[in-house]
């Protein structure tokens, strides 16, 4: 399942990063706080936890949505925040692409479905007359699984599924090397999700794309993603292959959220417990020991110095146990 | 059969995306068919706003008063200044509505009267329309300190006795027309700056915006390209109002002497003759007629408006 990445050439390096809300108020909200991670050229990195964990601003901050409170994200080894100016906003733009959560409400109601992809390919002065972008508004269509004719419609007259394939003609419109899914499977139907993840991973294929997959889904990130980052309360408790955070997921949290996925045996179904997580139990006081450790090659947990060797143990048993979750 | 329709609906949602050849192994999703016709957002509004009897009645109004004001001086019988009939007489021969105390023909003066209106009317609306959509949409978009300037320009400009503010400047800059026109044209964007900054305040939150952000167009790309066409609805409809107000304030103000200079005719100037006793009393034929263009005018135009408001509402019910 895991594909080899042979030689690990980071495309993305979040450090320290923070999104703070209403900074100073009372009402202040740290929606992130201080979540480091690197998604490697090629893999497809998926971002899990509950809503509110952080996981979406993360997304939005990335592709330079709005400004952030501080830390420093570095796309291709180039600091976002110094991206400034037209042209270099342009060229990072067309390197990085977005598919949004709600299909319906990411696509603009009053523009066809021609202009909308053809709007992206406008934009970047890619094809200078109408008929040339017209055609690769066809391809692009096509390659997503649309037929053309659909061109000259709006948003409203499709499904949520088509719609979200739209969403994803426009995004590979640019020819990005990078796209981050936010939630991009949530709106859908069971049946269309399916669908929807198999053209993002032939779409990966076929252009050599980046993914950075943000879900709450833990069945469907498994299925898509490379390696899994798990947040919650905006921090980034654990990291790992996708084998591996099945096989041995270390933090409560994340065994917690493994627990809660439905299993298709009625029996089992009706008798599985669900590990509650509490963070109460993982306040810590000397916060300068607690940061994310490398507890095996790849595998890094949240945690406090003196818990590393616990960690390490319990990863030992649960891979001779095996097969939990996985 | 209701539920065999439901299914096939339901079926289809599920295969709609395999293609056409496959879809013929499934028996009763082949042969109905998926995509449908759809038509354009304005199609659908002009369905519904041509469904509305009255309202069409009133466009046809409002075109025929369009057609008359740019083909006056074809159409009217007589020229417009000059003495041709009887003074004061009341309707004969080819004077179908009489003639005033210089011995002009009514009729012709009424015809060229509808110029004055249309222009003031449609100019108006047309200056104020480009001012209050810019302000208002800059205003929603950026918020913060430029809206809260503009908001403050805005509460400033409503805060004025409107018509006092008329009258000052007219007198000052002097009557006329275009004077007229730029003068209500540059007064009255207020609300419908305020109209579209709320639509642009719920509109900026949503995702296709953040879409064509993150796609890469530009500010004014997103406000005209983007955000704009989603307020456009709201905006003809309090245009179209806007058309009848300006048609109303600029015949108080001819009414009042300060609005289109004489002998230049405008509705409002030939109906300021009743203010004699002797006009009002004895002589219906030289201000009625007057009076009742502007009443069908401002009616139709309004019926216009809540034509539209209607077909639009109930694109936004359905």
């Amino acid at each position: 399942m895991v594909a080899e990445v042979k030689e690990k050439k980071p495309i993305v390096e979040i450090t320290g990063f923070k999104q703070y809300f209403n900074e100073g108020k009372k009402t202040e909200v740290r929606a992130v706080n201080d979540v480091s991670f690197t998604i490697y050229e090629g893999e497809t990195f998926g971002l899990v936890g509950e809503s509110g964990s952080g996981k979406s601003t993360t997304g939005r901050a990335l592709i330079k949505l709005g400004d952030f409170t501080d830390g420093q994200i570095l796309y291709k080894g180039q600091d976002i925040a110094k991206i400034h100016g037209r042209k270099k906003l342009l060229d990072f733009r067309k390197s990085m692409q977005m598919i949004f959560q709600d299909p319906y409400a990411s696509l603009n109601p009053r523009i066809t479905v021609k202009d909308i992809v053809g709007g992206a390919l406008k934009v970047h002065g890619l094809y200078k007359n109408n008929k040339e972008r017209t055609e690769r508004v066809y391809e692009l269509l096509e390659a997503v699984g649309l037929s053309k004719e659909f061109a000259n419609r709006y948003p409203k007259e499709f499904s949520g599924g088509q719609c979200q394939r739209v969403g994803i003609a426009r995004a590979l419109a640019v020819e990005p090397d990078f796209i981050i899914a936010d939630e991009a499977i949530s709106a859908l139907d069971v049946s269309i999700q399916a669908q929807v993840v198999n053209l993002l991973k032939e779409l990966k294929e076929e252009n050599n794309l980046t993914y950075l997959f943000i879900a709450h889904d833990l069945s469907m990130v498994k299925y898509i993603s490379d390696r899994i980052g798990v947040m919650n309360s905006g921090r980034m408790l654990e990291v790992a292959h996708a084998d591996e955070l099945y096989l041995a997921p270390l933090h409560p949290y994340t065994e917690s959220l493994l627990s809660a996925i439905p299993t298709p045996d009625p029996e089992n179904e009706r008798n599985r417990v669900r590990t509650e997580y509490d963070p109460k139990y993982h306040q810590y006081e000397d916060m300068h020991k607690v940061s994310l450790h490398e507890i095996a090659p790849d595998h890094y947990i949240y945690c406090h110095e003196n818990e590393i060797e616990v960690y390490r143990k319990k990863r030992e048993r649960l891979l001779r146990e095996g097969q939990k979750y996985a | 059969m209701a539920q065999n329709v439901g299914r096939n609906k339901q079926v289809d949602s599920l295969f709609h995306l395999v293609d056409a050849n496959e879809r013929a192994n499934f028996p009763g999703v082949a042969a109905e068919q998926v995509i449908t016709d759809g038509d354009s957002y304005a199609k659908t509004i002009a369905k519904r706003f041509f469904k509305n009897k009255v309202a069409v009645v009133s466009l046809a109004v409002f075109v025929t008063m369009i057609l008359v004001a740019i083909f006056a001086t074809q159409i009217a019988p007589y020229p417009r200044d000059s003495s041709v009939g009887l003074f004061r007489a009341a309707p004969y021969d080819n004077f179908f509505l009489g003639t005033d105390d210089t011995g002009r023909d009514v009729l012709s003066r009424l015809i060229h009267g509808t110029q004055v209106s249309m222009t003031v009317g449609i100019c108006s609306v047309a200056i104020y329309v480009v001012i209050g959509t810019v302000l208002g949409l800059v205003s929603g978009y950026f918020g913060g300190f430029i809206d809260a300037v503009i908001m403050r320009i805005t509460e400033a400009f409503m805060s004025f006795p409107f018509f006092l503010v008329i009258l000052t400047l007219v007198s000052l800059l002097g009557s006329g027309i275009w004077v007229v026109t730029i003068v209500l044209g540059l007064l009255s964007w207020p609300p419908l700056c305020r109209l579209v900054r709320g639509q642009v305040l719920t509109l900026k939150e949503q995702d296709f915006v953040l879409a064509a952000e993150a796609t890469g167009y530009s500010t004014p790309g997103i406000l005209f390209i983007h955000i704009l066409p989603n307020v456009l609805s709201p905006i003809l409809v309090n245009a179209t109002f806007g058309i009848a107000t300006a048609i109303l304030t600029e015949a108080s103000l001819s009414f009042l002497g300060v609005g289109v200079n004489p002998p230049r005719p405008s509705w409002g100037n030939i109906l300021s003759q009743a203010q004699s006793i002797r006009v009002l009393t004895a002589e219906p034929w030289r201000w009625v007629p007057a009076g009742i263009l502007i009443f069908i005018a401002v009616l139709s135009i309004n019926f216009i408006g809540e034509g539209l408001r209607e077909a639009i509402e109930g694109e936004n019910k359905g």
